[in-house]
């Protein structure tokens, strides 16, 4: 199957400090991607790079086969949805405008949304429970809602890949699930996800294939059932672990 | 309020404003002395005043308020930053000092517009230069830029206003607070505030998305360098623009857009026209005010647009609380 989106040979530094070295990998439909690490690993710099926001040191990634730069960043944003941790913006609108802003690649006309548009928008505020704040200024809510927000945005994108940086921060425990529900529909319909977790639990639940970062700028990549070991896991957080069993499901909880 | 409430009323503060600006003055007219001399059937004084001095003038400080709020929308969405303001990147010192260095050697009217456009002209393209790099998705260095400049500029404003003698300082004080005495190319500042206020509501969607991070804006498919530099030259003209017409007016463009956006209005589609409309209207009451109180004598128009603005932006403010 082609991939919706590969690195090959790809080389990611910032400010003097490694992220990866030549990595090879390849993103396809109704894959479900965990990338974990410790703090400062340089996760946020991989998502942003692998979205086209970084430029590599060396290597490329495609989409489609076709070199993200040759790509026209509109029609790019139309398949590719990228959630940030950091948004570092400022929005005076109401949380349902928020959402459209998702809707802005794929609009038709010029001056302002079409009832598809918000259609889509109305959806994925109720997906993610927020049909009660529709009206509210985006800035009043608080970390969690804006993060449902966040969230809303992207899926009202209405994209084929998916790149998430920390999907479930700030989210209480029944929104994390609500949230991780609405993703695996999403890889079930054929969508590509990559997000970065530190629960461990959620990525063996949700995603077939894992990353790991290591500090030295080491990656390991491949079977979420392979990787996720109590040694791998010890080595990529640098912390004794210890793992439980559960109902057959296994748990690591860092040992004190 | 919803902008389908707050826009309607704002459309009606144009027509109040402007025939109040009409009606005051040091020879007061009644509303429907107004009217026959606008009608212009009769020649008297009232005819004269008001098609010679009082129309041009409030239709300047009209054209002027709104170049001054759509500047401000334009760049706190481009900064990012909600302190931002017509002023913020440098382009009225660099104005202030070209205007000032001509009133000073006792140049015309005409030379010192010519002289503060040339500053302010300057000043627009070292921020530019020095503070803008393409591709690079954080604004600072840009603010940042700009500020220091101003910083340099106001020194250069003390040393001229240090140099100049009695009546001159009385002058450069007058450029610096804002004056609308003078105003001059009108049609022009009406043609650049339309065309750049209807390109900004036609691509407002971007604006909302480049105002919510640039980051996420790339994402979502903006160019964001091509916008950053084309708000930057957008907000630019209107500044400089709104320099000519009254000199440094404080105030509109800062808080106008913070007053609509506090009456419940956020996304650039509205806000963008909102703020242009009260932008006009608030600067006609300011100079009619400046024109009336203590006439024949006019006072800066600068000292009303704070008077005016600072208790009723004080209120919204404390009402949101």
């Amino acid at each position: 199957m082609q991939a919706f989106l590969e690195a090959r040979k790809l080389t990611v530094a910032i400010g003097g400090k490694l992220i990866c070295r030549e990595l090879d990998m390849m993103i396809r439909p109704g894959e479900c991607w965990g990338v974990l690490g410790q703090n400062g690993v340089g996760k946020t710099t991989l998502l942003r790079t692998l979205a086209g926001l970084h430029t590599p040191q060396a290597g490329m990634v495609s989409w489609n086969g076709v070199a993200l730069a040759a790509h026209a960043r509109r029609n790019l944003a139309q398949h590719l949805g990228v959630l940030l941790q950091n948004e570092g913006g400022e929005f005076w609108g109401s949380v349902q405008e928020y959402v459209l802003l998702g809707r802005f690649p794929h609009r038709t006309s010029l001056f302002g949304y079409n009832v598809q548009d918000e259609t889509l928008a109305q959806q994925a505020l109720a997906q993610m429970e927020l049909e009660g704040l529709t009206q509210r200024p985006y800035n009043t809510l608080s970390g969690g809602e804006r993060q449902r927000a966040a969230i809303a945005q992207a899926l009202a994108q209405q994209a084929q890949c998916y790149l998430l940086d920390e999907p479930l921060q700030h989210l209480d425990l029944r929104h994390q699930a609500q949230t991780m529900q609405v993703f695996s529909r999403l890889k079930e319909q054929g969508c590509a996800l990559m997000m970065v977790l530190h629960d461990t639990l959620w990525a063996q639940r949700c995603c077939d294939h894992v990353l790991l970062q290591f500090a030295d700028g080491h990656v390991l990549h491949g079977p979420a059932q392979k990787l996720l070991t109590c040694a791998h896991l010890e080595a990529l957080y640098q912390y004794p672990l210890r793992e439980l069993s559960v109902e057959g499901e296994r748990w690591f909880v860092a040992g004190v | 309020m919803s902008p389908r409430v707050l826009f309607p009323l704002l459309l009606c503060t144009v027509p109040l404003s402007l025939g109040f600006g009409l009606m005051n003055g040091s020879l007061p007219l009644a509303p429907i002395e107004v009217w026959y001399a606008l009608l212009g059937n009769n020649e008297d004084t009232a005819t004269e005043v008001l098609w010679q001095l009082r129309l041009p003038r409030v239709l300047a400080a009209f054209v002027c308020g709104g170049l001054l709020a759509l500047s401000g929308v334009l760049l706190q969405a481009l900064l990012r930053n909600p302190l931002a303001d017509p002023y913020i990147l440098g382009i009225s010192g660099g104005a202030a000092v070209g205007a000032l260095a001509a009133m000073l050697l006792g140049a015309g009217l005409a030379t010192t517009q010519l002289s503060s456009f040339t500053g302010a002209f300057l000043a627009i393209v070292a921020v530019f230069g020095l503070g803008f790099r393409h591709g690079e998705r954080n604004i600072y260095r840009l603010l940042l830029t700009g500020v220091v400049l101003s910083a340099g500029c106001g020194a250069l404003i003390s040393l001229l206003l240090t140099l100049a003698q009695g009546e001159q300082v009385k002058g450069m004080l007058f450029w610096l607070m804002g004056d609308l005495s003078h105003s001059q190319g009108l049609p022009f500042a009406w043609f650049v505030l339309l065309a750049v206020g209807l390109c900004a509501t036609v691509l407002s969607g971007g604006l909302d998305v480049l105002a919510g991070g640039l980051d996420k804006a790339a994402a979502l498919g903006v160019a964001v360098g091509r916008w950053q530099a084309g708000l930057y030259f957008a907000a630019a003209a209107l500044t400089v623009t709104a320099l000519q017409l009254g000199g440094s007016i404080g105030f509109v463009g800062l808080m106008i857009p913070h007053a609509i956006r506090l009456l419940g209005v956020g996304a650039h589609r509205w806000l963008i026209p909102s703020s242009t409309l009260l932008g006009g209207s608030f600067l006609v009451l300011a100079d009619t005010l400046a024109r009336m109180l203590w006439s024949p004598l006019q006072l800066p128009v600068g000292i009303f647009t704070a008077l005016l603005g600072v208790p009723v932006l004080l209120w919204l403010l404390s009402r949101r609380s």
